[in-house]
């Protein structure tokens, strides 16, 4: 039988000062573990809701973003004569055409990449998430644009009225819109148009984003489009299977960065918890003589260190955790490395985080354990009892 | 007397880098059932190695030793470990207590390698604190307790699990003698009244009085059969 738990509780109690360090050591190693993968996961989730599920995007084969694709009018219009297409309530395709680019704004400590989509008016058909929180829509064929809050937060002087300057020409801010902590929230929006023709495009956008009249739809629509001779250069894809892709560079350079520093880091907490079950080991050598001489087996000692060194390591990472999770409050920015655009984002948890944290401190907590525990179940009686 | 030990040919050499340091020297004695007996000898004659190796803590280099017929030589690890569970109840010089427990938890440790449940269990220690006279001290740590009692809570776990024999390393080597006087007697009471087999070491002869046979070691030798 193992030896009771009671007495494992007893000497975490009793050995506070020891086990609190150790405890700490852990639970800010799996602070910046969970930060990581929070941060990483932050930037999925908020790229993913970028897209709606029932919309699909079309962009040049072998782009890797929206800045590097380009859709002629030529294109454009073969597009839209494909099956499938949805209807908007004034009976136009809802499709858009959208031009993507990226212009230098003002902010505390410098300047920074912003994303200019040019929009159709079937735009704000196709995402509906979209709300104007303050002032209004651009009007089509005037120099206004709309920003997303992140823009207004982030970067100086971006108030309704105030002037942002596009190739040499000033543009007005008419609203300020949200869409719940998606991608769009750090964009600017101006008509297509009007943009097309003040960056010297022509008629051609970056991406066309239409919705299906039924999503259910989606494979005979791509096969549709795949028959098309005049359309192998582009690809269609679902919007959000796309914004995730477009995520995924970005996400794991955070999460092999982090993961790597954080490995680093574990040593050293690792270590410690090894010290600390080696002191207390070292100091209970009479108590493991006198438990062996009763009867307990060495699988028994070494089952309670173990257990001491995996208490400490679980506690240590539910409170690294717990401090991680109020992470979920604050709301940071990076450059996309696909747009080359700033995007904002917040540190998200998930339960995959979560058990993945706890994992990887009891996996310290094994690690640091394991020799002293060994130890202590291989001592002979004789010499523990001894040592008294 | 029935024979309840019996130690035959025993020897105990231990090695140090490349000297062979002989402790006990081709031993042979006989304990009856229910006898009390007593080990004596200087330090280092090769007492507490001759009750360690009849308590099944430490292996014998030569000789066997027979408890009740099982010679328990021949057992591995943990066979020794549940025989020592079965079999022996131990008495320590410094009480050996774990500390973060409580008396009541002390006692209660031996009977965990049993199958019996929390309500027998806790039947069993209330009534070896009982016989210890320690019914009103169950929940105190064993610092909130005197050397006495703390020897007092440590013969309760030792007669708890209702052993053959109880071991007694020099039981009243950390007592003053008041102390020393009620631990001897109550050892004495679990011979006479409880039947128990011991086998206590010590250096105190007014401590091997209390035993029904006195056995003196020197160098590993037994030198003489009192």
């Amino acid at each position: 039988m193992a030896i009771p738990l009671k007495y494992t509780f007893k000497n975490f109690q009793n050995r506070k000062t020891t086990s609190i360090i150790t405890l700490v050591g852990i639970a800010l190693v799996v602070f910046v573990f969970a930060t990581v993968l929070m941060m990483a996961y932050g930037i999925q989730k908020t790229l993913v809701s970028t897209g709606s599920p029932d919309n699909v995007i079309i962009l040049r084969k072998a782009a890797n973003g929206e800045i590097s694709s380009i859709i002629d009018g030529e294109t454009q219009a073969v597009i839209r004569t494909l099956p499938h297409i949805a209807k908007t309530s004034e009976g136009t395709p809802a499709l858009s055409g959208e031009a993507v680019s990226v212009i230098n704004l003002e902010k505390q400590g410098g300047l920074s990449n912003v994303t200019v989509r040019a929009v159709s008016p079937e735009a704000r058909f196709l995402r509906p998430q979209i709300k104007l929180v303050e002032g209004k829509w651009f009007n089509p064929g005037l120099k206004e644009l709309v920003i997303g809050e992140s823009v207004q937060k982030n970067f100086t002087n971006m108030e309704i009225g105030s002037k942002i300057r596009i190739s040499g020409e000033n543009w007005t801010i008419t609203g300020i819109f949200d869409t719940d902590g998606s991608g769009f929230d750090s964009e600017i929006w101006a008509d297509a148009k009007e943009m097309l023709n003040a960056l010297n495009r022509g008629n051609s956008v970056s991406t066309l984003t239409l919705k299906l009249d039924d999503i259910e739809n989606f494979e005979k629509f791509k096969m549709a489009f795949a028959a098309d001779r005049r359309l192998t250069q582009f690809e269609v894809k679902g919007e959000q299977q796309f914004f995730e892709e477009q995520s995924e560079s970005l996400a794991m350079f955070i999460k092999v960065l982090g993961i790597f520093i954080t490995v680093i880091f574990s040593f050293g907490a690792t270590i410690g918890a090894m010290i600390t079950m080696y002191t207390s080991v070292a100091n209970r050598t009479v108590e493991i003589g006198t438990m062996r001489s009763l009867g307990f087996s060495r699988r028994s000692i070494l089952t309670a260190f173990l257990f001491e060194s995996l208490l400490i390591a679980l506690t240590g990472g539910l409170i690294g955790i717990f401090f991680a999770s109020f992470m979920q409050f604050f709301q940071i920015s990076t450059i996309n490395f696909n747009s080359f655009a700033e995007l904002s984002f917040k540190f998200a948890l998930n339960p995959d985080i979560i058990i993945s944290s706890l994992i990887f401190a009891v996996v310290m907590g094994f690690l640091g354990g394991f020799l002293p525990s060994v130890r202590a179940a291989r001592m002979k009686i004789v010499n523990a009892l001894r040592s008294s | 007397m029935k024979p309840i030990i019996e130690v035959q040919n025993l020897n105990k050499v231990y090695k140090k880098s490349e000297n062979e340091i002989k402790v006990l020297n081709n031993i042979n004695i006989t304990v009856g059932e229910g006898e009390f007996l007593a080990l004596m000898g200087p330090s280092g004659s090769g007492k507490t190695t001759l009750l360690n190796l009849i308590a099944g803590i430490d292996k014998p280099t030569s000789g066997n030793i027979e408890v009740k017929g099982v010679d328990i030589t021949t057992f591995g690890e943990s066979a020794l470990a549940k025989w020592r569970s079965s079999n022996i109840g131990f008495v320590f010089q410094f009480y050996n207590l774990i500390p973060v427990l409580t008396a009541f938890e002390n006692v209660e440790l031996p009977l965990l390698l049993t199958k019996l449940n929390r309500a027998q269990r806790v039947k069993h220690v209330e009534s070896a604190l009982k016989v210890v006279g320690l019914g009103d001290r169950m929940s105190h740590y064993p610092k909130q307790l005197s050397g006495g009692q703390e020897q007092r809570v440590a013969i309760a776990r030792a007669v708890v699990t209702d052993p053959l024999i109880i071991v007694a390393d020099e039981p009243t080597g950390d007592l003053d003698r008041n102390s020393a006087t009620e631990i001897l007697t109550l050892l004495e009471r679990l011979n006479k009244e409880f039947k128990k087999t011991i086998i206590m070491v010590t250096h105190d002869p007014h401590a091997a009085e209390r035993a029904s046979r006195v056995l003196h070691l020197e160098k590993g030798d037994l030198v003489d059969n009192l």
